[in-house]
């Protein structure tokens, strides 16, 4: 890898290979500001025939060398550096989640503290956790043993007790992994890499229970004390062997891996880098989600603490028919505001299952699966607060003015009334036809509290830029305010209970654009148009019991930011609970977001 | 789907063992072609907490060293006791090998005796290639009928016809006692009734076209959340050629199985949509005499153009066979409000439809 001088830098090309498509996007330096110019993508390439993940690369790179007009591939199958003309690129960069991405198993002593402390990690570095394995997981050692040789991890975080702690346990935990003989997925010359980041103190016994058919390394414990937590130094040693191991052995990585100018990063780890980056610039509350056909992912900065999880089984295709199981189809169906069969509902779901490169072509279609992303979103979301929390195991001092408080460790940090911006991605989210579909699908399943910002990425551009952030911060954040993000408005929501027919705030706005002012009564949902670039003021004064960011019946002034879609003020309350028969109301909110205006012709 | 072609399966042992045959050896489907031992289930004993030492204790008081063999009930430690008396022994609660001993934690571990795993070719045909140590790769000429989605794992049987035409619903009354171990071939969706016979009377696996998604939770017991399947132990393969729901089978696809009645077939109904797709097969082996009748077709690259016939795979028209139109090249607004590009598909009926060309697929053969 080449050593980078930012001020030289004018064209960059970055790639994210995917599991399914391989997208490669150009950025390029016109009059003074990083834009992002083209992209293209292609199949990507690690499966058999073809077994060689740059194929899909180059792929990919040619059409949008064909878009750009500019060659960036020689007669050799090179990418060409550095840019000249109207040929090469200065950098160029890459992400990875094909084959499945990175995928560990993680132990810890107990569960709920050591073992949450590296699930922490591993999510964080971008993998995907197959299990836990901890002393106090219910299962009975032969069980946890059993369990170890049926997964094939690429790697296995250990973790485990406080420095200069009993030693015992995590100990114990290693006599259960050294046994079993973790196979790994890739062939029986792949050495099974274990990373150990528990107590200092336990680091030589763990030395003596592996023996050669492993590769051990030992970084600093993930949880010197019960207090704090210390990832960083598990995580990117994650990043070494996933770099080292896993993706040496993925075919043609050797090879990509000598192209590339910055490390390859998994792909969920650059867009945690990106949202990270964001949120400490702009001193803000983000959170960010990635819904797949497989998985959704979400992330999340409060308060500067960066949270990720991956909802395995909760996606928009190959996991479609598991969304209907966890969340049930009568939950699905409250959003929607016509009658469907349910049994044909349910074929169609499997078919979805088994075909899943089919799109929606008539719009009942399209409503079912937007009613499907609502709750997928809505699991995926639950599942991250429950993940994020303060650490668990902590004694807290109480005084007596904590007598009444029923505040403990453990609590979830995700603080919806805090949250300032939300960005959603993937292609339930990012290809639907209108934005006001994007908006409320995000604002359904998150119900975001008091004043949130919403934006959708345009082309999962995230990725690309998460890594980018780590050799030209500069270009990175330009691409993202300017070409990335997609603000689609406001959501301005009380939170509160639902009083039927009674107020529930009144508000005055007033800006170039926009100037009005109004009362809100529970239930209601109201959009105003507020463009893209436009701000306005707001005034929010709530009723007794409505808290939209000051408090119950607090007043609240505040700027707010306009988009593509506009000002969505909404007064149903939060928790956001539908009604028994919630079909009237959903077909009244869909009316005031004017959703599917197609829906009067074609049903 | 195609009639006849050259297909090879490759065999592979989990773990690294015996190839039990060679090169250009003749195999049939249930041979056993490579063998191996997986080391056996491991049992940790807490020996420390069992007698009350310290864990740093513990290796003074075991009567068994790391290698020995153990059966049940064996003294694997004893305390000193006070004064020689009151000593409390630890023993063996299964068989194997005492693998190690710890000092730090006072626990031991017992591998219980190797398990054997054997693999079989699985199809019949000759080995055209050793992997020394890791398994084979078989080849044969063969009728290949690709499913969409199946259950249960591999097995083998005779193609046998139940239903008279490619759309005839298949139900328990088609079923007879002599299709025991057969692979019985339906028409349009499988019912649960005729599910729950073809189990009863022994069948090795059921083809047709769609089966209904409530039967198949039914027969589960549990609702299928994602399309990874093959290691069900439900005692039947089931195998759908067309999709969930009331569905016929592609008249070629019956024609097909139709003309290979009586043949025998290997079957595995293993599904799995991820990264690395797959699906479950029908592989039904070519005699020499079907050979002779059977010509070779090459196969035809996967591009959407004029005339090739396509099955529609997704509502309104979901099921529907017919041929590519045409090809509008800019992409067009559907009923949902996307933007895609489609194809104009002609069906059977005669009339056309357009659809998103994402929901169509290429029929083969």
């Amino acid at each position: 890898m080449t050593t980078i001088n930012p001020d030289a830098i004018k064209v960059i090309l970055a790639t994210d290979c995917g599991s399914t498509t391989t997208k490669a996007i150009l950025i390029e330096l016109i009059d003074g500001h990083y834009r992002q110019t083209h992209r293209g993508e292609a199949p990507t390439s690690v499966e058999e025939p073809f077994a060689d993940v740059t194929i899909g690369v180059i792929n990919a790179v040619t059409e949008v060398a064909e878009l750009a007009g500019r060659r960036l591939v020689d007669k050799n199958g090179r990418i060409i550096q550095p840019a000249k003309g109207d040929t090469g690129c200065d950098i160029y960069i890459s992400t990875s989640s094909a084959g499945g991405g990175l995928q560990m198993l993680v132990a810890g002593v107990v569960r709920q503290m050591t073992g949450e402390s590296a699930k922490r990690a591993a999510l964080g570095a971008g993998a995907i956790v197959m299990d836990i394995i901890a002393s106090n997981d219910q299962r009975r050692p032969h069980d946890q043993i059993q369990r170890i040789r049926e997964l094939r991890p690429d790697m296995i975080l250990i973790s485990g007790g406080t420095d200069g702690g009993t030693t015992t346990h995590v100990v114990q935990i290693a006599e259960l992994i050294a046994p079993a003989k973790p196979q790994p997925r890739f062939g029986s010359d792949y050495c099974m890499p274990i990373i150990f980041a528990g107590n200092n103190k336990a680091a030589p016994l763990i030395e003596a229970v592996f023996d050669e058919s492993v590769d051990l390394a030992i970084v600093d414990n993930l949880r010197p004390v019960l207090e704090r937590e210390n990832l960083g130094p598990a995580r990117d040693k994650i990043h070494d062997v996933f770099l080292e191991h896993v993706m040496a052995h993925a075919p043609g990585y050797d090879k990509l891996m000598s192209w590339v100018d910055a490390p390859i990063m998994p792909t969920p780890a650059a867009v945690g880098n990106i949202l990270q980056t964001i949120a400490q610039q702009q001193s803000i509350n983000a959170v960010g989600v990635d819904i797949g056909g497989a998985t959704t992912d979400i992330f999340s900065v409060f308060g500067g603490t960066f949270n990720r999880t991956v909802s395995a089984n909760l996606g928009m295709s190959y996991s479609i028919s598991n969304v209907c199981t966890e969340a049930t189809l009568p939950s699905i169906l409250r959003w929607v505001h016509f009658d469907m069969d349910e049994r044909e509902l349910r074929n169609r779901v499997k078919n979805k299952m088994i075909r899943p490169t089919t799109i929606p072509q008539t719009i009942e279609a399209l409503i079912f699966e937007q009613a499907v992303a609502r709750e997928a979103l809505r699991l995926a979301y639950q599942q991250h607060k429950e993940f994020a929390t303060t650490l668990k195991g902590v004694q807290q001092q109480r005084t007596v003015g904590d007598t009444f408080s029923q505040e403990s460790s453990g609590q979830s940090i995700v603080d919806n009334m805090t949250l300032d911006l939300l960005v959603g991605s993937g292609g339930v989210l990012s290809h639907a036809p209108r934005m006001n579909q994007t908006a409320l699908m995000l604002v359904d399943a998150f119900q975001p509290e008091g004043i949130t910002r919403l934006a959708k990425d345009s082309i999962f551009m995230m990725p690309h830029l998460g890594v980018l952030a780590q050799v030209h911060p500069k270009a990175a954040m330009e691409v993202f305010e300017r070409d990335c993000l997609i603000y689609l408005g406001t959501c301005v929501a009380a939170a509160g209970s639902i009083r039927p027919d009674r107020l529930c705030f009144a508000y005055s706005i007033t800006g170039d654009t926009l100037n009005e002012s109004g009362e809100m009564n529970w239930g209601d949902l109201r959009l105003l148009a507020l463009g893209v670039d436009e701000t306005a003021e707001i005034t929010i004064e709530p009723a007794r019991g409505c808290d939209v960011g000051a408090g119950p019946g607090k007043r609240v002034q505040k700027t707010i930011h306009g988009g593509t879609v506009g000002i969505i003020l909404d007064a149903r309350g939060r928790p956001l609970v539908l009604p028994e028969s919630p079909r009237e109301s959903v077909a009244r909110w869909v009316e005031t977001l004017d959703l599917y205006p197609q829906m009067a012709e074609v049903v | 789907m195609t009639a006849r072609t050259t297909h090879r399966v490759r065999r592979l042992l989990p773990i690294p063992g015996e190839v039990l045959v060679k090169e250009g050896d003749v195999v049939a489907a249930q041979d056993i072609v490579a063998e191996t031992f997986m080391p056996g289930d491991i049992t940790p004993v807490n020996v420390a907490n069992i007698l009350s030492l310290p864990p740093g204790d513990v290796a003074e008081c075991m009567l068994k060293n790391a290698g020995d063999t153990l059966s049940v009930g064996d003294p694997i430690a004893r305390t000193k006791g006070i004064f020689g008396l009151l000593k409390t022994t630890c023993t063996a609660k299964v068989a194997g090998t005492l693998e190690s001993v710890s000092s730090v934690t006072g626990q031991i571990m017992i591998r219980g005796e190797p398990e054997p795993v054997r693999v079989q070719a699985y199809l019949s045909g000759t080995v055209t290639k050793v992997l020394p140590g890791e398994g084979v790769e078989i080849e044969t000429d063969l009728s290949f009928i690709q499913g969409i989605f199946g259950i249960g794992g591999e097995t083998y049987g005779r193609i046998v016809m139940a239903c008279e035409s490619h759309d005839q619903e298949f139900d328990a009354d088609l079923i007879k006692p002599v299709m025991e171990d057969c692979v019985i071939v339906g028409g349009a969706r499988m019912t649960g009734k005729a599910i729950a016979r073809a189990l009863d009377i022994g069948a090795a696996a059921i083809v047709t076209g769609g089966l209904d998604d409530e039967d198949l939770r039914d027969f589960l017991g549990y609702d299928l959340g994602v399309a990874i399947t093959g290691s069900e132990k439900v005692g039947i393969t089931l195998i759908i050629t067309e999709g969930f729901g009331e569905i016929a089978m592609a008249e070629r696809t019956f024609e097909l199985l139709g003309s290979r009645a009586g043949a025998d077939a290997s079957v595995n109904g293993a599904t799995q949509i991820r990264a690395g797709v797959m699906r479950p097969e029908i592989l039904i082996p070519l005699t020499a005499e079907s050979r002779a009748k059977t010509p070779a077709k090459g196969r035809q690259d996967g591009q959407l153009t004029r005339g090739r016939p396509v099955r529609i795979i997704r509502d309104p028209f979901f099921g529907l066979i017919g041929t590519v139109g045409e090809l509008p090249p800019e992409p067009q607004v559907l009923g949902s409000g996307s933007r895609a590009r489609v194809l104009e598909v002609k069906l059977d009926s005669g009339d056309s439809v357009v659809i998103p060309r994402a929901n169509v697929e290429l029929i083969e053969g």
